[in-house]
């Protein structure tokens, strides 16, 4: 039975790159966008723009995306086998949310070959919610025989701002589900094309970024630059509220949004270098919220006119 | 116009009905399910007898992680009708002099819509008056079915609920995908969150097939039955618990018991069944408790124990499918379990590079409460009160009280709060703590101390085992209160964020368990002054501490009556006169129940109630109280009670101060009989202002020397909260 076993697994073992492009598929077919990862550091899909800002506002959307995001803090120099700087996400959005999501995402699963009924798949209740954008939503972890391999929220509130329609938000963690199908004890060990190893390409990123950021990072000079994209992003805001007819209409609130981003990084940066109290951390945290949220609310005036009346996607 | 009068008509002939609601959801969190089964019943019968119907009704509820049910028998099919008589103007107003209607009488004929023929009158204790009979048609239930049952389902209350139609459309825990509602095999007709009631359901996710129409609750019971959903839970949990012990039989193991977890998983599974695996018998070198939480905490998994109780090197997974096909679930839960074990063992192993000690700084980074310092503040003030209480028992003649270890334990209790393993695993905190000093060769009293100072955490759980562990519970404890109360977090109705009332819970049990001599006052004194020597240097007002006192005695008074069993009014009697030493306050409390089987004792209360209440009148002056003049006496019965209650004093006195308490109120309850035939033959409010005042002089000194144990005069009386 054993050996059976093995040779089942062998079959599914998809590759790193084949997972990403079997989801791509599924989800181009299921009529998203593709888009591509967000160029600024973020900590989770989340907070690329096209999901921050996308699932604002009445106009119908569909997305999907790899993001690689970073997480300072979780950093283990390359030693840990399953915890890393940078882990990469498959983020989809559905908005608004379609009544047969949940069997949409389970057929997401066996188009990268998990076959459902031997498995023990649940939807375990997890809600989720991210204080520095003012985020938050209601959904489960799915569990796949124990292991957590996405995140599914529905959307209520981003940027302080309440959604309608509700988007659905489906994060795949896919070193997590890539190590599972190809039942490897460690994210390095795993095939990320069919002759190069995962590690063979992250390896050296994951160890310097982990010195850099608990060690090496000049925090100094990190704690001005956040100053400084701080006060960028709320200049920009706040000139948006005096912007008028057409300069109003390509008013750079996106760039604002860029200088957020930012902001969350460098706060992250600091995290993991220890320098941030806990008073200060929620102060901080507060101040990167003020910004993220103001520039939602400036980003839904925005597109309060030409926005709405782009044609429905199915 | 009012009806004044209803007469409800019975029908012959009563037909039942029987009704199946299931609401079908996307996944409902575990843990909400029971309380919603029983909002669902609540609901139903309060909207049932809201239209007369829930007389002879039984309502049953059951839920599963995607649907919420409820089954209803003996619904009557019809509303009984009902006569109403409505009253229109007074007579002398709707005729005139000859006898004709006036404008008012046809008018209300009108409004009733009914000729005026119909229209007759009736005497009132006001006079004649106009009535009309208005027959009000009974509903049938299934109109009224149709217009509770959105309505019930719209009334559930979530801990925290989601829109998924839009902004203004429904809320509830997680999306509504389909509804059932049939009445007597007839689909009603109604509609919530967009939603159309229908007569079909769905069964299991992965193993039912397609949906299914069902015709009352036993089809529907069967046909998810057939489809891998056992609605109930109770048969649900019954199929694991003999799962469970199957596999206990057949491998000579024990499951570790875990009644929480068996309730979770009951409800976090429609089709559930119990998954054997294996770990690496390497791991067991973690201590148990850690393997233990690693399996239940996040992987819901029940630990299997030897005999001899170690854990063994298996799981018990419950998976929501009949078997595990291919074996594939086993394994991945199996690679799960290691990847997870491998980091703990790695937890383990990296915070165990520096000491316990080492972690101190960490604290000062980790805000216990924003006004109240970091946990590097509460360490300092925990140690302080700790060392205070130990050199109280150590000078009151406790020897084992070791000051210095209690301060050690105290300087290390919250250092695991800064390890990984207690970031990952909260709810090891102090655990971690106390296996770390162990491994690190701390004495086994601090080491014990820290693993047990967060207890007890409930009226059932056991106190810290040492004497160290005690002192820094209650510092601890302590601290929290006391902290709280200054900075105005006072525990409210349902919200104690800091879970105060746990702490002194925590903190009354372990002094009465352990019977420690600890003054309560003292002690909350000595935790406001750690509080005010230690940064962030916070006062606490003398009407705060008095505060904090209170609170501690009514948690007090809590525990005696719900684990000691004491009558209420015991309880009143005792702490009435101060029960500042609970311990004192227990042996006093004892006491007092003993002596109140003895047939004098229950009439002397009584006469102590009575004395109170002629001194509460009587209003005397403080030196009028304490003036007996025994020359002034002027019946024998007087001067025979005057000299009973000095021999009693003395003797009461005497047994007090050597703590035998029963003996001294049996002296008091010898008082009886003087006490009776004073009352007898005394009256007490004479017209001579100088005996009347000597007279309630003498009683003033029964009730000051003999109600320094407990007030007997709480006793029997109403139960008052």
């Amino acid at each position: 039975m054993t050996a059976k076993v093995k040779l089942e697994k062998k079959s599914i073992g998809l590759t790193f790159q084949d997972l990403v492009l079997k989801l791509s598929h599924f989800w181009v077919k299921q009529g998203c966008i593709l888009q591509q990862p967000y160029d600024v550091e973020v900590g989770a899909g989340t907070m690329h723009p096209e999901t921050f800002l996308r699932v604002l506002g009445p106009q119908p959307y569909r997305v999907a995306y790899v993001q690689p995001s970073r997480r300072p803090a979780d950093g283990r120099y390359g030693e840990n086998p399953n915890r890393l700087y940078k882990h990469t996400q498959f983020q989809v959005i559905l908005k608004p949310s379609p009544l047969d999501v949940q069997d949409v995402y389970l057929q997401s699963l066996a188009a990268i070959g998990i076959v459902l009924k031997e498995h023990d798949i649940r939807f375990e209740e997890d809600n989720w919610e991210s204080p520095t954008l003012g985020a938050w939503g209601i959904g489960w972890q799915i569990l796949l025989d124990g292991q957590e391999i996405t995140q599914f929220t529905y959307f209520q509130q981003s940027g302080g701002i309440d959604l309608d329609p509700i988007s659905v938000e489906l994060t795949y963690g896919l070193e997590r589900i890539c190590a599972f199908l190809q039942d490897v004890e460690s994210v390095y060990d795993m095939q990320w094309s069919a002759d190069t190893k995962y590690g063979d390409i992250r390896l050296a990123e994951e160890q310097q970024f982990s010195e850099y950021s608990f060690n090496r990072s000049d925090s100094i000079a990190i704690r001005a630059e956040f100053e400084s994209h701080e006060k960028q992003a709320r200049e920009l805001v706040k000139g948006f509220a005096e912007a008028k007819g057409k300069e109003r209409e390509r008013y750079p609130i996106l760039p604002a949004y860029d200088h957020c981003l930012k902001c969350s990084h460098l706060f992250n940066l600091m995290d993991a270098r220890g320098v941030i109290s806990t008073t200060e951390r929620a102060a901080l945290m507060a101040r990167v919220r003020t910004v993220a949220c103001q520039t939602a609310a400036a980003y839904l005036e925005q597109i309060g006119g030409p926005a709405l009346r782009r044609e429905v996607r199915g | 116009m009012s009806p004044a009068k209803q007469k409800v008509l019975e029908k012959k002939l009563d037909k039942k009905v029987e009704v199946l609601l299931e609401v079908g959801s996307e996944e409902i969190p575990a843990g909400m399910l029971p309380k919603a089964e029983e909002e669902l019943r609540a609901n139903l019968q309060k909207l049932l007898a809201a239209e007369n119907l829930s007389d002879g009704v039984t309502v049953e509820t059951f839920s599963a992680p995607r649907r919420l049910v409820a089954w209803l028998r003996g619904v009557r099919e019809e509303q009984a009708d009902v006569v109403n008589e409505v009253t229109g103007p007074p007579k002398s107003v709707a005729y005139d002099a000859v006898g004709k209607p006036t404008r008012a009488a046809l008018s209300f004929a009108e409004k009733q819509g009914l000729p005026l023929a119909d229209i007759y009158t009736v005497k009132t204790p006001k006079g004649e008056y106009l009535a009309a009979k208005q027959l009000k048609r009974g509903r049938t239930a299934e109109q009224i079915l149709q217009e509770i049952l959105p309505r019930v389902i719209h009334d559930l209350t979530w801990p925290r609920s989601m829109t998924w139609t839009g902004i203004d459309g429904a809320r509830f825990i997680r999306p509504i995908r389909w509804i059932v509602a049939v009445a007597n095999g007839k689909p009603l007709k109604f509609s919530f969150a967009g939603v159309s009631a229908s007569d079909t359901t769905i069964g299991h996710r992965f193993i039912g097939k397609g949906p299914l129409r069902v015709k009352d609750f036993a089809d529907y019971e069967k046909k998810l039955a057939a489809n891998g959903v056992i609605v109930r839970p109770s048969r649900r949990q019954e199929k694991i618990a003999k799962e469970l012990a199957t596999y206990s039989k057949r491998a000579g193991y024990r499951v570790h018991e875990d009644a929480e977890l068996l309730k979770l998983v009951t409800y976090l599974n429609e089709c559930p069944s119990v998954l054997e695996g294996d770990f690496d018998p390497a791991f067991l070198s973690l201590p148990d408790e850690i393997l233990i939480t690693v399996m239940r905490g996040h992987q819901k998994y029940f630990a299997v124990e030897k005999r001899s109780g170690e854990v063994a090197p298996h799981f018990l997974a419950v998976i929501n499918l009949p078997k595990d096909l291919k074996g594939l679930i086993r394994a991945g839960h199996e690679r799960v379990l290691r990847a997870r074990l491998k980091d703990a063992q790695f937890f383990w192993e990296t915070d165990q590079k520096c000491r316990l000690a080492d972690y101190l700084p960490k604290l000062e980074r980790v805000t216990y409460e924003s006004r109240l310092g970091s946990y590097g503040d509460k360490v300092e003030r925990v140690r302080a009160i700790a060392r205070w209480l130990t050199e109280q028992w150590f000078s009151s003649g406790i020897l084992q009280a070791h000051v210095a270890e209690a301060d050690r334990a105290a300087e290390l209790c919250k250092c695991d709060l800064a390890t990984e393993m207690v970031r990952e695993f909260t709810e090891l905190q102090g655990i971690v703590g106390g296996l770390y000093a162990r491994a690190q060769g701390e004495p086994d009293d601090v080491a014990d101390a820290i693993y047990d100072h967060y207890r007890p955490v409930g009226l059932e759980d056991p106190i810290p085992r040492n004497l160290t562990g005690c002192a820094v519970a209650l510092a601890d404890k302590l601290d929290s209160i006391v902290g709280c109360f200054a900075v105005g977090l006072v525990p409210t109705g349902s919200s104690d964020p800091y879970a105060l009332r746990r702490a002194a819970l925590g903190i009354v049990k372990i002094i009465l368990e352990r019977k420690l001599p600890v003054s309560l006052s003292l002690a909350i004194g000595a935790a406001a002054k750690a509080l005010h020597a230690n940064p962030p240097r916070k006062g606490v007002t003398a009407a705060q501490e008095t505060q904090v006192l209170e609170f501690l005695l009514d948690r007090a008074k809590f525990v005696l009556r719900e684990r000691e069993k004491f009558g209420y009014d015991e309880v009143n009697a005792v702490f009435r006169v101060g029960a500042e030493d609970l311990v004192d306050a227990h042996k006093r409390l004892v006491a007092l129940k003993a002596i109140r089987k003895s047939k004098n004792f229950e009439p002397l209360a009584v006469s102590f109630k009575r004395i109170r209440n002629i001194l509460e009148k009587a209003n005397l002056k403080k030196e009028e109280a304490h003036a007996i003049q025994p020359d002034l006496f002027e019946s024998p019965a007087e001067r025979d009670l005057f000299s009973a209650v000095r021999t009693a004093a003395a003797k009461v006195q005497a047994e007090k101060r050597a703590g035998r308490y029963q003996e001294a109120l049996e002296a008091i309850a010898g008082l009886r009989k003087a006490v009776d035939d004073f009352f007898e033959q005394v009256m007490v409010m004479a017209e001579n202002e100088a005996v009347r005042k000597n007279r309630l002089a003498l009683l003033s000194e029964i009730l000051r020397e003999f109600t320094t144990i407990a007030d007997f005069s709480e006793l029997g009386g109403e139960e008052r909260r």
